[in-house]
């Protein structure tokens, strides 16, 4: 059972970074505007700007 | 047809005002388009910016049309924004982010957040249970179990402080108040359990429910961000109508033009009107002479002309030719303020109506409390137990209850019904919408613009000279009169290059090959000496030194599938009225050709109104369809409405639904689908009820572990979802 001690850290780190990634995708506007983002893909890339909100 | 934008001083711009600085020293903009439908829309508008010099960054929101521009360099870039939107055929509103959007923007963000976090801490505690459940404590120990407590109780806790605060801060702020809502009792059982739950820790006891109330508020925080999606649209409707209140009109003074708030409009000011604007308030036209298309006001179809010493109604539009207008009457006297007065009462009295989650919630809330209540005394005063096991299987049963079920029966079947609507042209609003068009007994329709599709038509141009179609359409593209532009548009092929005159209320005057004078326009002005034709008949005359050459004649068509759509909803069951603003000839042969009996016409906009509270105050559900400026009291007051997406802001804005394209079905769809919705809705409750049924009495008798309790929870969530989705099938 000491094997426990091990993955259950483990575990719960790997679902700590699901977490931080899910926050910083919040965070830096990913989930502003969804029905843009689907049509967004049909475009040609361009070079973005700077966000001067981030 | 705009003016160069450098030219402009800061007085005169409607943009201006709104640029903001940042910190770094460039300057911001934040703008709300209409008519964005597809990608291309995005990228038109973007790539269109980023041409002008300096412009950093351009992003179009697409969900709530919104547009956020920054550029470095001179403020006046501005007006170059404004112009290049414009040109592409968009139109932008600025708006001041401060005042709208920012608050809720961070409010879904939030419960994002809390979302993630809950479902993060879900997760990682069914790892635990998992093991919890599956092994008995033989083969485990004591010690491995309270180890596996311990960790759930450590991702729990904080996980619970977190993301159940949406939910505290709302049952606190509706016991402040003295009232009591569905997140009280959902508050007290997350808090008791999560309590209890620590208490049978540190006393090395068996059930430690944080699985189940880290679940239940996983449940409930998904349907409380469906909730504000489906609720989202109807904020932002309202901040666009305000925005459209606070647009600005160019008052004349001795010391040049000066473009103020609407609202701050006195009789007496002299304003400019320029063509293709709407006259901000009503007034008498003092410089100028030009065409003036009320249909939207009065519901009119025929243009008419007017001059100086000629009144002219707010909200009309100006078609041809600049004029300045002395106002008779301030923005809040005028007839479009008295509509917008007419509105917000209207409102008012929607603000009444209790949506079905909670109406069930306001039966749910205390039903709950007192059977919890109950459940503890029996078990501390009847059976004599000790009143910690009692307190927590009070907990399982407020638990248990299963608002989670609850929670998403409604929102579930609401996002998906409003994303089906939406793939096929049709903008609801809000959710509750859904509820109210599934007791419409009553349609009422306004003719211009609703039923017909509200431009003229040209009739029948294979039978013109092809010659002269050719001069007149080449005379038509220079002109902004609708019947012009009708010609321009029936018109393929090459064009002659004419510089032609535009002569308010008349028509259009060009000469061609050196001598002979052309004239498009009105009978007598173009062709004194023909025979005059019928009345009532839109019809423009081609002349040539004034003889007729060719006559064209124009109609408001129905839209295609008008009469379709008009039988299919009398098949339904449901009473159609026609109510119109328009001439009765015109009103009664529409109705004749589209089965409807019950015809009004020569209706003002407060006889639309007084009709259709009539109607509600006789107990009938009334659905208003409409696109006019006449029509938007009776659309923010009636139970449903609906408008065209070619209707006028302000009909848009007051009405619950927006449907896009030529055709009238969409209707139907829309009152098949809320039909439909509420069905499920209704299924999902009974689903809920029965559930209830079973696991209410297990809960109060303490037969609840945790694993019956996270197996029931998340069938009753899963039954749910699984028959919302079956909205896809028929609607």
């Amino acid at each position: 059972m000491s094997i426990l001690l091990y993955m259950i850290p483990l575990a719960l780190l790997l679902g700590l970074i699901g977490l931080v990634a899910f926050i910083w995708s919040i965070r830096s506007g990913q989930y502003d505007d969804l029905d843009g983002a689907a049509y967004r893909i049909l475009l040609p890339d361009e070079n973005e700007g700077d966000n001067p909100n981030t | 047809m705009t003016m160069t934008a450098n030219a402009l001083s800061p007085d005169l711009s409607r943009i201006l005002p709104y640029v903001q600085i940042n910190d770094n020293g460039s300057h911001s903009l934040n703008l709300s388009v209409d008519g964005i439908y597809c990608a291309a829309c995005i990228q038109k508008i973007e790539s269109g910016l980023k041409k002008i010099p300096g412009v950093s960054y351009v992003r179009l929101n697409f969900t709530t049309r919104r547009l956020n521009v920054s550029w470095n360099g001179a403020r006046e870039t501005g007006d170059d924004i404004g112009h290049v939107i414009a040109d592409l055929g968009y139109k932008a509103t600025a708006y001041d982010p401060a005042m709208m959007a920012k608050e809720s923007d961070s409010e879904a963000k939030n419960l994002l957040l809390c979302l993630g976090v809950a479902g993060f801490a879900a997760g990682n505690i069914m790892l635990m249970s998992f093991a919890l459940w599956t092994t008995d404590i033989e083969t485990m120990g004591v010690g491995v179990r309270d180890f596996l407590h311990w960790v759930s109780a450590l991702v729990a806790i904080p996980a619970i402080a977190f993301s159940g605060r949406p939910f505290f801060l709302s049952a606190l702020k509706a016991l402040r108040a003295g009232r009591t809502n569905m997140d009280v009792p959902i508050s007290v059982g997350l808090i008791l359990t999560t309590g209890m739950s620590l208490f049978e820790l540190v006393s090395h006891g068996e059930h430690a429910y944080f699985d189940s109330a880290v679940m239940l508020m996983f449940f409930l925080l998904i349907g409380r961000y469906l909730d504000y999606m489906a609720r989202a649209s109807a904020r932002r409707a309202a901040t666009d109508l305000l925005s459209l209140l606070s647009g600005t009109a160019m008052q004349v003074t001795a010391a040049g033009g000066k473009n103020i708030l609407i609202r701050d409009v006195l009789a007496g000011m002299t304003l400019s009107v320029g063509m293709g604007e709407h006259f901000p308030v009503d007034g008498m036209i003092s410089k100028g002479r030009t065409e003036i298309d009320t249909s939207l006001v009065t519901g009119e179809s025929i243009p008419v002309s007017a001059g100086e010493g000629d009144e002219v109604l707010a909200g009309t539009l100006n078609l041809n030719m600049p004029v300045q207008i002395q106002a008779l009457r301030g923005a809040e006297e005028s007839q479009i303020g008295g509509m917008v007065r007419l509105m917000e009462r209207a409102e008012q009295s929607q603000a009444l109506y209790v949506r079905i989650a909670d109406r069930v919630a306001r039966l749910y809330t205390p039903v709950v409390h007192i059977l919890a209540l109950a459940t503890f005394i029996y078990w501390v005063w009847m059976a004599g137990q000790a009143w910690q096991p009692s307190l927590l299987t009070a907990a399982t049963v407020l638990i248990i209850t299963c608002p989670c079920a609850l929670a998403l029966a409604v929102p579930i079947v609401q996002v998906l019904a409003i994303g089906r609507l939406m793939k096929h042209g049709i903008m609801v609003r809000a959710g509750d919408v859904l509820e109210r068009i599934a007791t419409v007994d009553t349609v009422i329709f306004d003719k211009t613009g609703t039923l017909t599709i509200g431009k003229p038509v040209l009739q029948a141009s294979e039978t013109l000279d092809p010659e002269a179609f050719r001069v007149a359409a080449s005379m038509a593209v220079n002109s902004r009169h609708p019947l012009s532009r009708s010609i321009a548009a029936s018109y393929q092929g090459e064009l002659v290059s004419l510089a032609p005159e535009e002569i308010p209320g008349c028509g259009l005057i060009a000469t061609l090959d050196g001598a002979s004078e052309y004239r498009l326009g009105s009978r007598v002005w173009a062709a004194p000496h023909s025979q005059s034709g019928a009345a009532n008949v839109m019809e423009v005359v081609l002349s040539k030194n004034g003889s007729e050459l060719a006559s064209f004649k124009f109609r408001d068509e129905l839209r295609k599938d008008a009469k379709d759509t008009i039988q299919a909803l009398q098949r339904r069951g449901l009473k159609l009225y026609l109510l119109s603003g328009d001439r009765q000839e015109i009103v009664d042969e529409t109705g004749r050709q589209l089965g409807i009996p019950d015809i009004r016409s020569g209706m003002k906009p407060e006889d639309k109104y007084n009709f259709m509270q009539e109607l509600r105050r006789q107990g009938h559900k009334v659905m208003m369809v409409g696109d006019g400026m006449n029509d938007a009291p009776t659309l923010a007051g009636a139970d449903v409405s609906a408008s065209p997406s070619s209707a006028i802001d302000l009909a848009r804005n007051s009405s619950s639904v927006v449907f896009t394209g030529e055709m009238l079905s969409p209707l139907l769809r829309l009152i098949q689908t809320g039909v439909r919705s509420q069905t499920l809705v209704h299924q999902n409750f009974g689903m809920t009820f029965i559930y209830n049924l079973v696991a209410i009495p297990m809960a109060v008798a303490g037969y609840v572990t945790p694993l019956i309790a996270a197996a029931a929870m998340s069938l009753s969530s899963l039954a749910v979802i699984l028959n919302a989705f079956r909205i896809r099938r028929r609607a």
